[in-house]
């Protein structure tokens, strides 16, 4: 088996690792850079706890090989607080309960993150559908919708 | 495993036709990455196609439109000339996963993933969709409906592989439509689907149609004589009716955890209908 | 918000929303859970499970699999010590097989070695030659005399003789002449139902970090609900001290009962112990559905008599549930919970526990109580329908209230169901109108809530800050509610006070998260540790002052003379009294241990509005209330918190979740794919109205209210589905083949 080397980006820094091919980027965010808010939930992107950006779009880590990492940017919930500021998703989730255990809680965010990056102004039905792939057991979805919608009403008077 | 990442499509098509063990192509890879984990299988060679030229890219041609390979579900939603054109195939292709995985999942690649209830497949065969084939032997089109073979099989010979699909124009009064049935209401694997296109002519009568069913045999399954039923119609009670029985009688599906044969059967002819009704409604027809 | 006539203290801290302290680790991803952590030297270990539902393990030869290069260690059954007490064996017996598997996915053997990769490769090694043995994974099938026997001599006393060896307990609660009962009822029905098996669907997969060395001293880290019992189960099967092991809960990404056991720690701490290497375990998707802990499958008569003006004269239940291989005691709070929100002369309930091929049970919010009362309020409410009679006017009219002899025994005091009733009753979803094709269902539901044990230590630190450190992981946002009541208590504000979880070796045994009762009973503790910590600072006063301890009151966070003649001294803050702590006689700290009583019960009303779609069978929840009594919300976000999650785990159980098992016995639907948990877009809004009736328990009136919520929603789904199609449905999950099915037969 040959290791594979890899450059990328991963929230706005350059970083390098060594990798089996049959890798999954979540296996390598995990395991070689220690970045461990990228959840495996099911490891089959039925669950979207792994929820990453790749230039720019939303995925599931566990279904883009380690080595597809190769040149690109990759965005994780590590990289959304701006220093010791965090973003308003971050803030409003905390504000309005938005979560209970918190494992799914880095994967919504980072989707979330996404939605508004690209629709600033969704209505709830567009908020649930968008976040239909983040599975969340805890707290029936009610207050994370609420938490998003108070983000993005933030963020358009912002 | 190796992995590669071929610069061109003929470099990509030798060294799969090369490889004396299993290969497997990487595109979006939200099907390939799920088996590989399972363990349904194990390639010596996964070929990466995202960086060949072309691959990405969404073009006119002809009136209509050729679709890289490698253009992600996310992509093609973000088309509005192909979503104008072929809404039915827009939509079934949005359909496909979650967010997340319309990140990633391809046309191409759920059509070659041979899935019976693959989503994008019954939209793009009553679309008449071609698809462009490189292989060892150079290039060749072959149509969409022609390449499923079975659950989890294609026609592709080895080292074939697509490098993009051509949806081609269409007359004016032309709508199509895809609906699937799901217990949940995203998430799911389909359980019965249909797509149907359509075209009128200036009274709102059906001139040409074509029907496909998903999830209710081992391949897509294109029902002419639904299409037979509603041509010459205005879409009325009773050409519905016939269409419906028509869809009805062509499903052989299984019994699985999903869906059982007669809830199938009973779903893709309801489907049917109300696919035809929205492609009538699309293509300017007013009942 | 209440809508009771009770007098409410009026409280500072305790019912506000202030931020959770585990918030911002949480959403920038810094928490750490079970999977999070990582050791120098670490093996990873993978588990060898049965293929076959039901087999005996004639051998298992791992030498080939020890060969191989990178593997350090392998395990089974004989690794670990043999144990007397029956339930432990069972919890050991599931972590590892040792004569026979009893269940697709059922684990026999472990490896251990340098690379993930390496220990699969290696259990591939490992030669185990089965004899394949008759299956059952039906609870009805299971019962009968001619059934494949899943485990023999299980069968307890109250079994009688000639019932299949599966049959492993009965029981039987009630009072009255049930004769007398249903002759004097205007109208008698009697149904059947089941339930398939489901699981509590915790996104998290169960891992485990554990590293023992050659001293025979371990420490533990796993995501758990309950550290200390992992510590007493993993002991006794390691031939550990208690005091040897050191048990560390990581933060929890879910567990609702399912991550009060082990399945992999002891497998861990074995191949740690042979390795003197720390060993880390993780489950994937496919172990936690096969492996781990569902609920058990129910099949369930029921018959209740009523007069015409809707009272209830009768009620009987026989329920039969299966909790897979092993013997599980859940039908009795099944048979228990079954008619609680009733006042009834006449009732019974029997119930059978039986063997099946499938995993072992564990617990899922409320265990055993959503099945029996679907079974009972779909019943009540089929009742209501033929007479004519508006649902909730007859749970008001046969509600429980205080005084009530409960169906299971014991008599309510104080108790919120009345309150709820009223309060649906009131809401604007009751009369909302409906289109055609819409149905309208309620269902009450109940939970009994637990105490336990308990240990909570306070220290306050010089610069007037608190540490609080209790033993329970939260899994709901318990630590927020308890510093909350500790700044009640001692009249400091909220952000002076930090709640941790301790480790095993940081703190007296605490009993699991679970049964609804960390907020009920480590809040009592708190409270009790705080005033602990308050009659030392104020003894400081009065020494400090040179009057008698007698003579000092604590006041809004100070303390100060109890009047006049104790002399003229201005109030010292607890700061101004930590500061100088060091010199009036050392640190300061309150703490209580107990095993606490007196849990008040928490009783739910939940309205549902569907629309099915009659051609395809689908069902659309569209509007969603949830009324229930939490004595006293200390939090009221995370009790609404609790109120919805548990809400929509049931509209899954309603709708869409189940175990499906095949001829061959083996599990189907091991994945998020198959196995169907409710997605953000299946759902809408869930409006949550909480009561508030004090539980005479609590110095604040707290009750439980984690469990309750997950038992009204199967029946209220149930009775507005069956109202909006013209049909009843007497079975779960009602996915659309099946509403379908029952649309056609008309």
């Amino acid at each position: 088996m040959k290791s594979i080397h890899v450059s990328t980006t991963v929230n706005g820094d350059a970083i390098e690792f060594i990798c089996a091919p049959e890798d999954s980027l979540l296996d390598v965010l995990r395991n070689r850079m220690g970045l461990t808010g990228a959840k495996e939930g099911c490891g089959t992107g039925d669950c979207g706890a792994c929820s990453v950006t790749l230039n720019g779009r939303l995925v599931c880590a566990c279904l883009v090989l380690g080595a597809e990492a190769e040149g690109a940017a990759i965005g994780t919930i590590e990289g959304l607080a701006d220093g010791d500021t965090l973003h308003p998703l971050q803030q409003s989730f905390i504000d309005h309960a938005a979560l209970q255990c918190g494992i799914c809680t880095p994967g919504i965010l980072v989707a979330a993150k996404a939605l508004l990056d690209r629709n600033p102004d969704p209505t709830d039905t567009e908020v649930r559908y968008w976040l239909a792939g983040n599975l969340c057991r805890c707290t029936g979805y009610d207050k994370i919708i609420h938490a998003v919608q108070d983000a993005a009403h933030k963020m358009r008077s912002a | 495993m190796r992995f590669a990442r071929p610069a061109t499509a003929s470099e990509a098509a030798e060294m799969m036709a090369q490889e004396p063990g299993l290969t497997r192509i990487l595109s979006g890879g939200t099907d390939v990455m799920v088996q590989l984990k399972a363990g349904n299988v194990d390639p010596a060679l996964i070929v990466d196609i995202k960086h060949i030229p072309g691959l990405r890219a969404i073009t006119p041609e002809a009136g209509g439109f050729r679709i890289g390979a490698a253009v992600s579900g996310a992509e093609l939603a973000e088309s509005a000339g192909v979503r104008a054109l072929w809404p039915g195939v827009v939509e079934g292709v949005e359909l496909i996963g979650s967010t997340q995985v319309q990140g990633r999942a391809t046309m191409a690649g759920n059509l070659c993933n041979g899935s019976p209830a693959a989503d994008a497949v019954p939209g793009l065969v009553t679309a008449k969709a071609v698809a462009r084939i490189v292989g060892p032997r150079g290039e060749r089109d072959c149509l969409v409906a022609d390449i499923p073979a079975g659950p989890g099989k294609t026609t592709l010979a080895k080292g074939e592989f697509v490098t993009s699909i051509f949806l081609p124009a269409r007359p004016e009064r032309s709508g199509d439509a895809y609906l699937r049935f799901i217990p949940r209401t995203e998430m799911d694997i389909a359980v019965a689907s249909a797509a149907v296109s359509l075209t009128l002519d200036a009274a709102g009568v059906v001139i040409d149609a074509s029907v496909a069913l998903g999830a209710v045999a081992p391949t897509v399954r294109l029902v002419p004589a639904a299409a037979e039923a509603i041509v010459g119609t205005r879409l009325d009670a009773a050409a519905i009716t016939a269409m419906t029985a028509a869809c009805s009688a062509a499903c052989s599906p299984i019994n699985d955890k999903r869906g059982t044969i007669e809830f199938r059967t009973q779903v893709a002819g309801v489907l049917a209908k109300r696919a035809a009704l929205t492609a009538y409604s699309r293509a300017g027809g007013t009942r | 918000m209440a809508l009771d006539n009770t007098p409410k203290r009026v409280f500072k801290v305790v019912g506000t929303r202030p931020p959770r302290p585990d918030g911002v680790d949480k959403v920038t991803g810094r928490a750490l859970y079970g999977a999070d952590v990582s050791a120098p030297g670490m093996l990873t270990a993978h588990i060898l499970r049965s293929p076959h539902p039901h087999a005996a393990i004639v051998s298992i030869d791992t030498s080939a699999a020890e060969a191989l290069e990178g593997v350090k260690a392998v395990v089974t059954a004989a690794d670990f010590v043999r144990q007397d007490d029956g339930s432990l064996r069972d919890v050991l017996d599931n972590c590892m097989a040792r004569d026979k598997v009893l269940y697709d996915g059922h684990a026999l053997a472990a490896v251990a070695a340098t690379t993930p990769d390496i220990a699969k490769a290696a259990l591939k090694l490992i030669k185990v030659t089965y004899k394949a043995l008759p299956h059952v994974t039906d609870v009805d099938a299971a019962m009968r005399a001619d059934a494949p026997v899943v485990q023999e001599g299980r069968s307890l006393e109250t079994v009688p003789d000639g019932m299949s060896q599966n049959v492993t307990s009965h029981c039987e609660f009630g009072h009255g002449d049930l004769a007398a009962g249903f002759a004097k009822a205007d109208l008698v029905v009697e149904r059947s139902f089941t339930t398939a098996a489901t699981h509590q669907g915790y996104i998290e997969p169960h891992a485990c970090l554990a590293s023992m060395t050659a001293d025979g001293k371990a420490d533990l880290w796993c995501c758990t609900q309950g550290q200390y019992n992992v510590r007493t189960l993993c002991a006794a099967m390691l031939g550990m001290e208690a005091s040897q092991l050191r048990v560390t809960a990581s933060e929890i990404g879910g567990g609702f009962g399912g991550k009060t056991t082990v399945f992999i720690e002891p497998v861990a701490l074995a191949l740690s112990r042979k390795t003197g290497r720390p060993v880390k375990i993780v489950m994937s998707r496919d172990e936690v559905f096969k492996a781990t802990g569902p609920t058990v499958s129910s099949s369930i008569d029921v018959k209740i008599g009523m007069t015409r003006d809707g009272r209830i004269t009768a009620a009987e239940a026989h329920l039969r549930y299966s909790g897979g291989a092993f013997p599980c005691g859940t039908v009795d709070m099944g048979a228990q919970s079954a008619f609680a929100s009733y006042d009834l002369s006449a009732v019974r309930t029997l119930g059978w526990n039986v063997l099946t091929n499938r995993p072992k049970e564990a617990a899922y919010r409320a265990p055993g109580a959503p099945q029996a009362i679907y079974a009972v309020e779909s019943v009540v409410d089929e009742l209501c329908q033929k007479l004519g009679l508006d649902p909730l006017d007859v749970r008001l009219m046969n509600a429980a209230r205080k005084g009530t002899r409960s169906s299971y025994g014991p008599t309510f005091d104080d108790i919120g169901l009345i309150a709820t009733l009223e309060a649906a009753k009131a809401h604007p979803h009751y009369v909302a109108p409906l289109a055609t094709g819409q149905g309208r269902g309620l269902s009450a539901g109940f939970w009994f809530n637990f105490g336990g044990n308990t240990c909570v230590s306070l220290n306050v630190n010089t610069d007037g800050t608190v540490g609080i450190t209790e033993g329970n992981p939260d899994i709901g946002g318990s630590r927020a509610a308890i510093s909350q009541m500790a700044a009640e208590e001692l009249g400091i504000p909220y952000d002076k006070i930090r709640t941790i979880i301790a480790d095993t070796s940081s703190l007296g045994h605490n009993d699991v998260t679970d049964g609804s009762r960390v907020t009920f009973a480590v809040g009592l503790a708190t409270i009790k540790a705080a005033q602990d910590a308050v009659a030392k600072m104020c003894s400081r006063a009065a020494r400090i002052w040179g009057i008698d301890e007698e003579a000092v009151v604590w006041v809004d966070g100070a303390a100060m003379p109890a009047g006049p003649n104790a002399g003229k001294f201005p109030p010292m803050t607890l700061a101004e009294i930590a500061a100088v702590s060091f010199n009036t006689g050392g640190p300061i700290a309150g703490h209580f241990e107990f095993n606490a009583d007196g849990a008040g019960v928490s009783f739910g009303v939940h309205l549902v509005d569907v629309e099915v779609d009659r051609e395809t069978g689908a069902t659309k929840v569209l509007r969603y209330t949830v009324f229930q009594d939490a004595g006293k919300a200390v939090h009221p976000s995370y009790v609404e918190g609790q109120m919805q999650g548990g809400a929509v785990q049931g509209i899954g159980w309603a709708l869409n979740e189940e175990y499906i098992y095949g001829a061959d016995g083996r599990l189907q639907n091991a994945g998020f794919l198959d196995y169907r948990v409710p997605v953000a877009s299946d759902l809408p809004p869930i409006e949550t109205v909480i009561l508030e009736i004090p539980n005479p328990g609590h110095p604040y009136g707290v009750r439980g209210v984690g469990e309750t919520p997950i038992v009204p929603p199967l029946a209220a789904l149930s009775n507005a589905v069956s109202r909006a199609i013209g049909t009843r449905l007497n079975s779960l999950p009602m996915s659309p083949p099946r509403i379908l099915k029952a649309l056609s037969k008309g």
